[in-house]
């Protein structure tokens, strides 16, 4: 479960205020999609979910814990660029991050070891449909691949929550629809918590269970930073039927939000 | 209407010839111009004729030294490899060690940066003097010189690149579940490794330039130790083929780091920048 809880969130940088008065409840198991103005602080909140940096006042729990003060393999990511390691094939950056949480002395594997945890990733690959790009280096991917692979790589650890920046800002639309059905699916299967920041409104509506809509409610003609924003719309979208399992789910008891679906097949 | 020049290119063999033509243009130069002087004056030592050059070459290529029992050219290039290497070695792991830990951990570039900032200004050369009287006027202080010469250029340049990792990735790595160590091991190092053969590469000229000061001012053997000692004598026929012979060791070890960086870092050649 990964239920997360903004209380009263601010967010400045010297005396420009990025946030004000953030608050939110987010189910465990939801897609929120982040929309508003460029420069607005979407990035900002994502980054401070992320533990990149810390609130100056207010702060974010999940299931009411405090989070961690740094990245954690809890909390996934998917940025807009930058997505995958240039220095490593496909295979060799999704398997990256079971090399971690297994080899922690220089962080990788080697024979037996090695060809049994590329097998463990197979599955992941193909889901993404990199299986043909395997020894391939993301140099050599197209973009919408080389946000597939960002997001193979990033479900390896199985985070409780998947953070996503503009990941489709710059697809086609024929790919963006592809990467749209993949999206919905991993989230369905893996049962994350998504929040992702979409310049496309109407992408947002598509794949999310609830839109968040960020904006400056207040302005000060003479001092433009004094203000920042903050969250003008925070809207379940009731009618969509992952919505009501996900609320079922947050009421079960714990131990049974599993297998409801089946998994990605870890 | 023809293309502009910046849009006309040399084809293959174009850009041999034009490569090779400076070359020529020296070469032609030179045995012009030695011609004239010694029809002037046979014994004429500025610029000796290439059969009197092959000759000192012979002498001290393939032949024992009357006095040392030893072949000079051979001796003096050990010599002076050895401590190259040597130097070219400690800098680089100094560069490497100082590099990301300046470059990657706060506390470290805290410390270290405004030090060897400093460091970096001091001209190495004004103190070889201390180098001498403090580690001796054998081996050690020239191996030091290059050291001192070098290394804080490579541990700034590496920290350079080392903070122009983008931050998005080694934020995913600990998404990850990575460690700072395992940071260093699998993002940093094989990032950062081409760049670091880069700054060695253009650290062979004042590597050479360190050590050739060093030998000229105190030594018993060496390339550079050999060209200032012959100086006295206008031996320019010893004095030419050493130098070529130096830039020709230099052409061989900056090629050789070449090969190295593309034999190491496939995905160079595949399209990562
Ligand atoms: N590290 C920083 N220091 C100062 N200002 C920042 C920093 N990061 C972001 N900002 C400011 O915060 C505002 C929001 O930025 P961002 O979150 O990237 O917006 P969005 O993602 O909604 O387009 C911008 O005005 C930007 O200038
Ligand atoms: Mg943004």
């Amino acid at each position: 479960m990964s239920r997360v809880s903004i209380d009263n969130l601010w967010m400045e940088y010297g005396d420009q205020v990025v946030l004000e008065r953030i608050c939110l409840d987010i189910p465990s198991g939801e897609f929120c999609a982040m929309v508003g103005p460029s420069g607005c602080g979407k990035t900002t909140l994502l980054r401070l979910l992320l533990s990149m940096e810390q609130p100056t006042r207010g702060g974010i729990r999940i299931d009411g814990q405090p989070l961690a003060a740094e990245p954690r393999p809890d909390r996934g990511v998917v940025f807009q660029r930058y997505s995958a390691y240039p220095h490593l094939t496909v295979q060799e950056n999704v398997v990256l991050g079971l090399e971690f949480a297994r080899a922690p002395l220089l962080g990788k594997l080697w024979g037996a070891k090695k060809r049994q945890a590329l097998d463990e990733v197979r599955h992941v690959i193909d889901a993404v449909g990199l299986d043909q790009a395997r020894d391939k280096y993301p140099a050599e991917l197209s973009g919408g691949m080389q946000q597939r692979l960002s997001i193979a790589q990033a479900l390896v650890r199985k985070p409780r929550i998947l953070l996503m920046d503009e990941p489709f800002g710059a697809l086609d639309p024929g790919t963006k629809a592809q990467m749209h059905d993949l999206v919905r699916a991993l989230w369905r299967a893996e049962r994350m918590t998504v929040f992702m920041v979409t310049h496309d409104i109407k992408e947002g509506f598509d794949l999310s269970t609830r839109v968040l809509a960020f904006d400056k409610v207040r302005h000060d003609p003479d001092a433009p930073q004094a203000y920042g924003a903050t969250i003008t719309l925070n809207l379940p979208l009731d009618d969509k039927p992952e919505r009501a399992e996900i609320l079922n789910q947050a009421q079960a008891p714990p131990g049974s939000e599993r297998g409801a679906a089946e998994g990605l097949g870890h | 209407m023809g293309r502009r020049i910046i849009n006309r290119r040399p084809g293959k063999g174009s850009a041999l010839f034009w490569g090779a033509l400076p070359f020529l243009a020296v070469l032609v130069l030179y045995v012009v111009f030695s011609a004239l002087r010694l029809a002037e004056n046979p014994g004429d030592k500025l610029l000796p004729a290439f059969s009197t050059i092959a000759d000192t070459v012979h002498r001290l290529a393939f032949t024992a030294d009357a006095r040392s029992g030893n072949v000079l050219l051979w001796t003096d290039t050990a010599a002076s490899l050895t401590r190259l290497g040597l130097g070219l070695l400690l800098s680089t792991a100094l560069g490497l060690i100082l590099g990301i830990g300046t470059g990657l951990i706060p506390y470290v570039r805290a410390g270290l940066s405004p030090f060897i900032a400093v460091l970096s200004l001091i001209p190495p050369m004004a103190i070889l003097p201390i180098l001498f009287i403090v580690f001796g006027l054998d081996e050690l202080s020239k191996v030091v010189l290059i050291v001192i010469g070098i290394a804080p250029f490579l541990v700034r340049d590496l920290a350079l690149r080392v903070e122009a990792i983008p931050a998005e990735l080694v934020i995913k790595a600990q998404t990850l579940g990575a460690g700072t160590w395992q940071i260093i091991t699998r993002l940093v190092l094989p990032t950062v490794w081409p760049k670091l053969l880069d700054a060695v590469r253009l650290s062979l000229g004042p590597a050479w330039l360190f050590l050739i000061s060093a030998e000229a001012i105190a030594a018993q053997d060496g390339l550079g130790y050999r060209i200032f000692l012959v100086r006295r004598y206008l031996a320019m026929d010893v004095i030419l083929p050493y130098v070529t012979w130096i830039t020709l060791l230099a052409f061989c070890m900056d090629w050789a780091l070449r090969a190295m960086n593309r034999r190491l870092c496939p995905w160079l050649a595949r399209g990562a920048s």
